[in-house]
């Protein structure tokens, strides 16, 4: 970081440049460990299906490309445009929330989902980007003495609160905490106090047992087969118990690609969703595991490096927020696979099957791009305007 | 600029704290996989190794078709047959090949079962061989960890006890195509039969039952280590029919060799007690598979054995369309028991000359007469004068070039001709084409099942309709009762001067049917011989005198016979039909005397078996015969 403030003023401020600049400036390493992320994907796919690119690997991998090319363009679009989009984009994602409660299609007992023009989206996922854009674009210009300062903060709480709880009622609980842990590393990260956090996570823990009681029966039975998976083992702790004969059976060098007996013999139910990392540690061992938990934290360092090396407040946070998001996703989900949080229906980014996740998670590696491309450009100041 | 630099170091110092707790979460995950997938590997491995439950459909047993008395007509017999799990399989093409190698598999079927395995649920196991037979079985017991995901179980395969004796009215079952499997995925269980034709076609849903689901506990190399919960599903139902196998039998035996069809009805219900189709075929067959010179030889065969002749045969009535005739002239008015006209042996109309059976003159008489002796120049005559639409009219009350609704598949609907027919399709009618109506010939093509039924219904005054099944699942029936049938609305008057010239028929050394009269005390048959030309003799034939029995098989006339009895409370009827037999009253007439006698002295109508017995349990090997 000391280099940055060793280069000249000049390099440091960027006002506009043209396309071939900015394809340069595009952080390619990134754009390699997340095709190489969705190589091991469509690998773990096709064998999801038995050997065969339908009816997974292919959609899923077609869907990827476009998604790419969406998110390069995004990379093109000056960072300062999205940032004035942020708010807008903030308010389609608390009235997308509110839609898909009054006509949402139930999938598993929960509302989650809406069509449009065909393609399903599911609202809460967006709304994790929106949300990180509009705290970026509330404090881009917030002085050290107004994030320190409870009054100026509260809206921020407020406008974290508001779409974690339309998430809740839906209800996707995994989802919901997801959110609120965006929206508090952003504030974390615009310069918040660190005891007023410690002070929240001690409320959360107290009023836990609390909580629990609010929740839906199939979250409370998702906790209890967690905490005993051989209470039921052809229920719901079925998934837990057959994840984990998958992961430690592969051993340290695996059964072989296609070999793995718990995924060919379909002991795994929705193995190509939540479950696909399974798969991947079944048939590739311990170094197939490691490997792409290697990809996966590249791609969340590259994420971060991004954000240090930006030189305005609002990418800083967005990269941030966006970062924290795909964190979130591995940790949630491979926490699930082995057994070590209960079952949420969370699923691994870029190697899980499923539109949904893709696309949110896509849109939102456009804009980290954008943010790369555009890290040394100024923003105006209040100042200057 | 400062105060922003200073900022800006705040946050990266807060970004990398937060990046290093990822990294120390993601170093937690990688420690948590090296416990399970290194330290327990050897626990969970083993795991794997017994896993696990799988469950499979399994086909329910086909329901039984019994006849009124619960002899058996068709049954299930078990066998051994190979299947195959590919969801216990690691390497399915592997173990295919290594069953072929072992268990003798046509190419044909082997393409089939690639095609199975490739494109149905993996819970569905496919058929691999059906009647294993010793050496493939211990084949395969020998090699079983080769061959992962091949089960040997108990199939049941369809078996009709009384064979070619009653193929074409219980019809027979095939393995259903894989169009038909792939609508409906029971279908696709191995040992699942689609009825084709017959009971077996048109109750096939009622036959067909709910399929079970067995739970297994496999180990990796998918052997089976123990069964865990199993349920046989639902059987199909019951059918029972309304035959009487021992008139079905002495049926089958009347027509022995010729080609043609008996049906026999309960007169006041319509209850098929008997329905043979000649020549026939062995319907157990079709459950195999039919090899293919068997086929060829039933497609080739002039007497065309697959068809059911007796609903789906069509045949010109002759002389047993008479009654019809009679009764739609006496209902225009045009005719009662006074009526007398003259026989000169021949009827001219313009420049053509109608002849009356063999030129026989008989002189001037009544319609009963006319019945008795089956004048044609009288029903020329009346013919004339009723006219050809209510000659239709009249065959429809009878049941004639109707749809019956039948409760069986495939019966044709026949022919009776009106103008409006006609002129559809573009026929000239003329006075001529009358004429030969009034004898059952010309363009009338009636079924063997339409003309039982029409017999039946003259007897009984009543409109009944003909109908196989009695009891299905035990329950009786629409149609069981007499009091299910509305009355025919013909005048009783009518009908009784037409009963009275088929009385005649049989019961007058004059009769044309005398032959065929019964031998038993107190009871009388009535009933109308037919003789129908199925050639239009040549003018040089006609020159050189000829004569029916020396023609050619394929050119001699069809015979017919339809009859009831008792002539005083009428409980049987019945419809023969010999092709190329001749005279009714030589060929037709003995197989409905037969039968009759056996139906009076034995009276199967309105009786049937208990309910409970064999019938229900279908899991029993065949019981033996118990009505004959």
């Amino acid at each position: 970081m000391s280099l940055d403030h060793a280069r000249p003023r000049r390099r440091l401020r960027d006002h506009s440049f043209g396309l071939a600049r900015k394809l340069m400036r595009v952080n390619w390493l990134f754009v390699a460990c997340v095709c190489a992320l969705a190589g091991v994907g469509y690998a773990a796919l096709y064998s999801a299906a038995g050997g065969s690119p339908e009816p997974y690997a292919e959609g899923q991998i077609i869907r990827f490309v476009a998604m790419l090319a969406v998110a390069l363009g995004i990379a093109m679009v000056d960072i300062r445009t999205i940032a004035k989009a942020s708010w807008p984009a903030y308010a389609v994602g608390v009235l997308l929330l509110l839609v898909v409660m009054k006509f949402g299609h139930t999938g598993l007992g929960a509302k989650r989902w809406i069509t449009v023009g065909g393609m399903e989206i599911q609202p809460s996922e967006l709304m994790k980007l929106f949300l990180a854009m509009g705290l970026a674009a509330y404090f881009k210009r917030a002085t050290p003495e107004q994030t320190g300062n409870l009054v100026f903060v509260l809206p921020a709480l407020a406008a974290i609160l508001v779409p974690v709880a339309l998430i809740l009622k839906e209800p996707n609980l995994g989802t919901a905490v997801i959110t609120g842990a965006i929206g508090a590393t952003v504030l974390l990260g615009a310069g918040v106090r660190w005891w007023w956090f410690a002070l929240v996570v001690a409320v959360i823990a107290l009023s836990a047992p609390i909580l629990y009681h609010h929740l839906h029966d199939y979250q409370k039975a998702r906790i209890i087969t967690f905490l005993n998976p051989g209470s039921d083992p052809l229920g719901a702790g079925y998934n837990i118990i057959q994840s984990q004969i998958a992961l430690g059976s592969g051993g340290l060098t695996g059964q072989g690609y296609l070999h793995g007996t718990q995924n060919q013999l379909n002991f795994l139910p929705e193995k190509q969703t939540d479950f696909v990392f399974t798969i991947i540690a079944e048939e590739f061992g311990y170094f197939g595991s490691l490997g792409v938990l290697g990809l996966l934290f590249a791609i969340i360092g590259l994420a971060l490096y991004t954000a240090v090396s930006c030189t305005h407040v609002y990418g800083r946070l967005v990269a941030l927020g966006i970062s924290t998001n795909f964190f979130l996703y591995c940790f949630v989900n491979l926490s699930m696979v082995m057994g070590l949080i209960p079952v949420g229906g969370v699923p691994i980014p870029l190697i899980s099957y499923g539109g949904s996740a893709l696309t949110a998670v896509m849109l939102g590696f456009g804009v980290l791009m954008s943010i790369h491309v555009h890290r040394y450009v100024e923003f105006a100041g209040p100042d200057e305007a | 600029m400062r105060k922003i630099a200073r900022e800006r170091s705040a946050f990266t110092r807060r970004a990398l704290l937060i990046g290093g707790g990822q990294a120390a979460v993601f170093g937690g995950i990688a420690a948590r996989l090296y416990n399970l997938q290194i330290t327990q590997h050897s626990k969970y491995a083993l795991l794997a190794e017994q896993n696990s439950i799988s469950e499979r459909l399994v086909a329910p047993e086909r329901g039984l078709i019994t006849d009124r008395f619960g002899t058996i007509v068709a049954g299930n017999q078990q066998h051994w047959r190979a299947l195959f799990m590919q969801a216990m399989a690691p390497e399915p093409q592997m173990v295919l090949e290594n069953f072929f190698k072992l268990v003798s598999v046509p190419p044909e079927e082997q393409a089939r079962i690639a095609q199975d395995v490739q494109n149905r649920p993996r819970y569905i196991p496919v058929l691999l061989k059906d009647y294993l037979d010793w050496p493939d079985m211990a084949a395969i017991e020998i090699n079983t960890p080769n061959l992962p995901g091949v089960l040997v179980e108990v199939g049941a395969s369809r078996v009709y006890p009384l064979g070619p004796g009653l193929a074409h009215a219980v019809g027979y079952v095939a393995r259903p195509s894989q169009r038909e499997a792939k609508d409906d995925t029971v279908l696709a269980l191995p040992g699942m039969r689609v009825g084709r034709t017959g009971v077996e076609a048109y109750q096939d849903e009622s036959l067909r039952g709910v399929p079970g689901f067995v739970q297994t506990e496999t180990n990796v190399h998918g052997e089976v280590v123990r069964e865990v919960a199993h349920d046989a599903g639902t059987p199909g139902q019951t059918v029972t029919l309304a035959i009487d196998a021992g008139l079905q039998q002495l049926a089958v035996q009347g027509l022995g060799n010729e080609a043609g069809a008996v049906v026999m009805l309960d007169a006041t219900t319509g209850e098929v007690l008997a329905m043979a189709s000649s020549p026939s075929f062995d319907p157990s067959l079709f459950d195999k598979g039919v090899p293919a010179d068997v086929w060829n030889g039933w497609i080739n065969d002039p007497k065309h054995p697959l068809q059911n002749k007796a609903t789906s045969g069509l045949f010109a009535p002759g002389s047993t369309f008479k009654p019809t005739v009679a009764l739609a002239a006496m209902k225009a008015g045009v005719l009662d028991e006074t009526t007398i006209l003259t026989c000169p042996g021949f009827f001219k109309l313009g420049d053509h000359v109608f002849w009356c059976d063999n030129h026989t003159a008989h002189g001037s008489i009544t319609v009963t007469t006319a019945l008795q002796v089956s004048c044609d120049v009288f029903f020329y005559q009346v013919a004339l004068r009723v006219g050809i639409d209510n000659i239709a009219g009249m065959a429809t009350t009878m049941g004639l070039g109707v749809d019956l609704q039948a409760d069986m598949p495939n019966v044709a609907t026949g022919l009776v001709p009106t103008l409006d027919w006609a002129a559809a399709h573009g026929i000239h009618w003329v006075e001529g084409s009358t004429v030969v109506q009034g004898i059952g010939q010309g363009y009338t093509q009636l079924t063997p099942l339409a003309l039982a039924t029409m017999i039946a219904r003259l007897a009984t005054g009543r409109a009944v309709g003909p109908h196989i099944a009695r009891r299905v699942g035990g329950v009786l029936q629409d149609g069981s009762s007499p009091d299910d049938w509305p009355d025919l609305g013909v005048d009783d008057r009518h009908l009784a001067i037409v009963r009275q010239g088929l009385f005649e028929v049989v019961n007058t050394p004059n009769g044309t049917g005398y032959g065929a009269r019964l031998t038993l005390p107190n009871v009388q048959m009535a009933g109308k011989t037919g003789t129908a030309q199925t050639h239009d003799n040549t003018a040089a034939e006609k020159q050189q005198g000829f004569n029916d029995m020396t023609m050619v098989w394929e050119q001699r006339p069809n015979a017919l016979f339809v009859a009831y009895a008792p002539f005083d409370n009428p409980r049987y009827a019945v419809a023969v039909v010999v092709e190329h037999g001749n005279y009714g009253a030589q060929t037709a007439a003995p197989i409905a005397h037969d039968m009759m006698t056996y139906a009076l002295v034995n009276d199967p109508a309105g009786r049937d078996a208990p309910l409970a017995g064999p019938a229900q349990s279908g899991a029993q090997a065949l019981p033996p015969s118990s009505s004959l």
